[in-house]
């Protein structure tokens, strides 16, 4: 059976990037960069692994389950991210202390909390 | 073949083991809700993992519940998170 081991190929690969994704979280130093390790190693990882459930079962329903939900978590973990992201930076969360730049600096307006455009 | 199932499921269980690590120390609020997203999205690897081990593809729709929890459950917190960052000023 070659496609078990194609499958299993794709399996062992997505675990290693979600452990990655595991990693990022406990050894980045602030809250920014640890997101950019969840959110995309995460979600790239499980997309592996159900690419690996695709081929190992090749029938249509299941072709079609794993595509749903690949198609579900590539589009909604960014938005997820972003709406963290925002309520953290809001909340002011401390930055790392080697950040460079902050471009979002006074850029909110105190009150309201929206964003102002140039 | 068993074998590389096993690792499959060590390396799923170790990144499952980290991100508690970060739930239990994480400094802040939006911390740990990082650490609940990446946890629920581990679990629905190690079902959609545990489908190809067992053959019971039924499992799959359970993936799919995992993921929509996981969205929607990141997004109340990350709403409740701003209200409480606006009614704070």
């Amino acid at each position: 059976m070659r496609t078990e081991y194609v499958a299993m190929v794709f399996l062992l690969v997505g675990a290693g990037f979600v452990f990655i994704a595991a990693l990022g979280i406990v050894r980045f130093p602030d809250l920014f960069t640890r997101m950019h390790a969840a959110s995309k190693a995460s979600s790239f990882g499980l997309g592996c692994i159900l690419l690996g459930v695709a081929i190992a079962h090749p029938s249509p329903i299941v072709i079609g389950k794993c595509i749903m939900v690949l198609m579900f978590i590539f589009l909604t973990a960014p938005i997820a991210a972003h709406m963290i992201g925002r309520a953290a930076y809001l909340l002011k969360v401390s930055f790392w202390k080697g950040t460079l730049i902050d471009e979002l600096k006074g850029r909110y307006s105190e009150d309201r909390k929206t964003l102002r455009s140039e | 073949m068993h074998v590389l199932h096993t690792l499959v499921f060590v390396l799923l269980t170790a990144a499952l083991l980290l991100a508690f690590v970060r739930l239990a120390r994480g400094p802040s609020l939006p911390d740990r809700v990082v650490a609940l997203d990446l946890i629920s999205m581990i679990i629905a690897g190690m079902l959609a993992a545990y489908v190809v081990w067992m053959g019971q593809t039924m499992l799959l729709d359970v993936v799919t519940v995992m993921a929509v929890i996981s969205f929607f459950g990141t997004v109340a917190f990350a709403r409740y998170l701003e209200r409480r960052a606006i009614d704070e000023n």
